[in-house]
């Protein structure tokens, strides 16, 4: 069997690549799909974590974040779609009428 | 199978508000154009309801759903504070929209089914109930920041709101995977108790967890380093829903922060209280020295609040049941007072002409002197002068800190107030002492916009005369902490 500190480092590596894709990418989808990365790192520690503790918790809490994780992205999609309407592009750095 | 013991009482003021979330949504089916507004009506009545409720169940102190929510005085005490936050936004949306041909069912829905998230939050006795709370809340504002759609700006704000949100949102719920690693468990209750006695990887996993907390938690507050969205945000989003940004969200995440750092994760507070020591310096400071050189009055507000929740900080980290207190009390004053401020800028604005600028300030007071009045104490307020909520408040904070020998850190803090009179005092000199300027349209047929600033400017100065009932309200909520 595979040791539960493997999936928690793999874990923590989906995470960082989230995270430092978030903050150096420029397009908002991408910068949206990072995010995403990051939830389903922390989803893939609690079934890891789960396992370990042959406890049923952390399974039924990814299904809360996934639930939260399908709101977010109809929010967000939404968001992007109304602001491509007005501006036609997906760059976050050309999106600075307010000072970022 | 057994199932858990429920007991609805607990739920009961979510419950109710979400009810007339899902109420306004029907009802705006019925109503067209105009009348749309009316749904306001439907969303005060249910909070005003809610809190009732909340406040007859102020002794119940019970869980429920196998304890991963509780009704304690603690959550009594934010659930009030969430109904006067989002009673004052919905009475003086009902005026503002029309200025924005925004009429909108969704929008007072939408405030509701927040405030119901925020309610969740100060009732979580669970990291993942906190987690649920913080996103309805969270996913309602973001929708709310970008409500009107004409406006690029406020679909700029969406869109920066939400990107950031979401990205603290990912901290912290890793932080809760961390600690649910460590500790098999996202209850507070066992957290805490286990916390102490933790070694080896369970303490590297708890303290990783913590530290993740943090960040999402600072980030929600709009502390510094995680302060770069809310100028931009604030100054973007429709005027009624910045205000609720500012007094309502921020005080759901404070209400969270509070609980699991000073209740929970106690044992911890040596290392925690020195990194939030930190922060809260750089946040008073940057807070209030960026907001010397804002032209905008929103911008300028934002600023303010990033500096208030520096304050606000300066009481976690004195951490005593008194420092807790002047945390929920100082909460309270800031949301009567910066509210009115808000209502007070939505009242120099007039249809297609939002009246943002620190100019449009100019000779206002001279000509309408009520609502120059109102402003002058909501400014005195939030600058920190005495006989107002505002300064009650931070004395009650600072001196907290001082107990605990934090003298260097309430010296700071007072060191920012007065900076801080510089920029208030400004807008007020403007107001006063300047000629000329625009013509705006004050409270005139804004009955609801008027009613609005008289409350808050009445709460703001009645909370500063009389501040001690609600001190000691606030004493006993943050003891029912367990």
């Amino acid at each position: 069997m595979v040791p539960v500190t493997y999936y928690i480092a793999l874990s923590v590596i989906l995470f960082v690549i989230g995270a430092v894709g978030f903050l150096i990418r420029r397009n908002l989808i991408v910068m949206f799909m990072s995010i995403e990365l990051m939830l389903n790192a922390a989803n893939l520690a609690f079934v890891a974590f789960s396992r370990q503790q042959l406890a049923m918790d952390g399974q039924v809490i990814v299904f809360f974040v996934m639930t939260v994780a399908a709101a977010e992205v109809a929010v967000g999609l939404a968001i992007i779609i109304a602001l491509f309407r007005h501006r036609e592009t997906l760059n976050a750095d050309e999106i600075r009428i307010l000072r970022w | 199978m057994v199932m858990p013991d429920v007991s609805w009482a607990v739920l009961l003021p979510t419950l109710l508000i979400t009810g007339t979330g899902f109420a306004v949504l029907m009802a705006d089916l019925a109503v067209t154009g105009p009348e749309k507004d009316g749904l306001g009506w439907i969303g005060l009545i249910g909070l005003a309801v809610a809190a009732i409720a909340s406040v007859a169940l102020w002794n119940t102190a019970e869980t429920s759903f196998a304890a991963t929510i509780v009704l304690d005085r603690y959550a009594v005490f934010f659930n009030v504070l969430f109904c006067i936050a989002a009673g004052l936004t919905l009475l003086m949306s009902m005026d503002y929209l029309g200025t924005i041909d925004l009429h909108s069912g969704e929008y007072y829905a939408l405030i509701l089914l927040a405030t119901a998230g925020m309610f969740l939050m100060a009732a979580a006795n669970d990291l993942i109930v906190l987690f649920l709370g913080l996103e309805t809340m969270s996913v309602a504002a973001y929708v709310l920041a970008g409500i009107w759609r004409p406006d690029l700006r406020s679909s700029e704000a969406a869109m920066k709101y939400f990107l950031l949100g979401a990205f603290a949102t990912g901290f912290l719920l890793f932080g809760i995977a961390l600690l649910y690693g460590a500790f098999q468990t996202t209850a507070l209750g066992p957290i805490a108790r286990e916390l102490g006695a933790s070694g080896g990887l369970q303490r590297v996993l708890a303290g990783g967890g913590m530290a993740l907390l943090l960040v999402g938690f600072a980030f929600k507050i709009a502390a510094v380093p995680f302060h770069a969205w809310a100028p931009d945000v604030y100054e973007g989003s429709p005027t009624t829903v910045t205000a609720f940004m500012a007094v309502g969200v921020k005080a759901a995440a404070f209400a969270g922060f509070v609980r699991v750092f000073m209740h929970t994760f106690a044992a911890f507070a040596v290392e925690w209280s020195a990194v939030l020591a930190v922060m809260a310096v750089a946040t008073m400071t940057l807070g209030n020295l960026a907001a010397l050189r804002q032209n905008n009055i929103k911008r300028l507000l934002a600023y303010s609040s990033i500096a208030h929740a520096g304050y606000l900080l300066v009481g976690m980290v004195a951490g005593t049941p008194a420092a807790g207190a002047a945390v929920l009390y100082y909460l309270l004053a800031y949301t009567l007072m910066n509210t009115g401020a808000f209502a007070v800028v939505i009242a120099l604005g007039r249809r297609g002409e939002p009246n943002e600028s620190l100019d449009d300030f100019d000779g206002v007071g001279m000509r309408y002197p009520l609502l120059g009045f109102c402003m002058t104490v909501f400014m005195l307020s939030l600058a920190g002068i005495p006989t107002l909520a505002g300064f009650t408040g931070k004395f009650y904070l600072f001196s907290a800190a001082v107990q605990q020998g934090y003298v260097w850190l309430a010296i700071i803090g007072i060191l920012n107030s007065v900076v801080s009179m510089y920029y208030y005092g400004g807008v007020l000199m403007r107001m006063f002492m300047a000629d000329g300027g625009k013509d705006v349209q004050g409270t005139a047929h804004r009955p609801y916009l008027a009613a609005t600033i008289a409350a808050s400017a009445f709460g703001t100065v009645f909370l500063g005369i009389f501040p001690s009932w609600a001190y000691e309200l606030a004493h006993a909520a943050f003891l029912s902490l367990r």
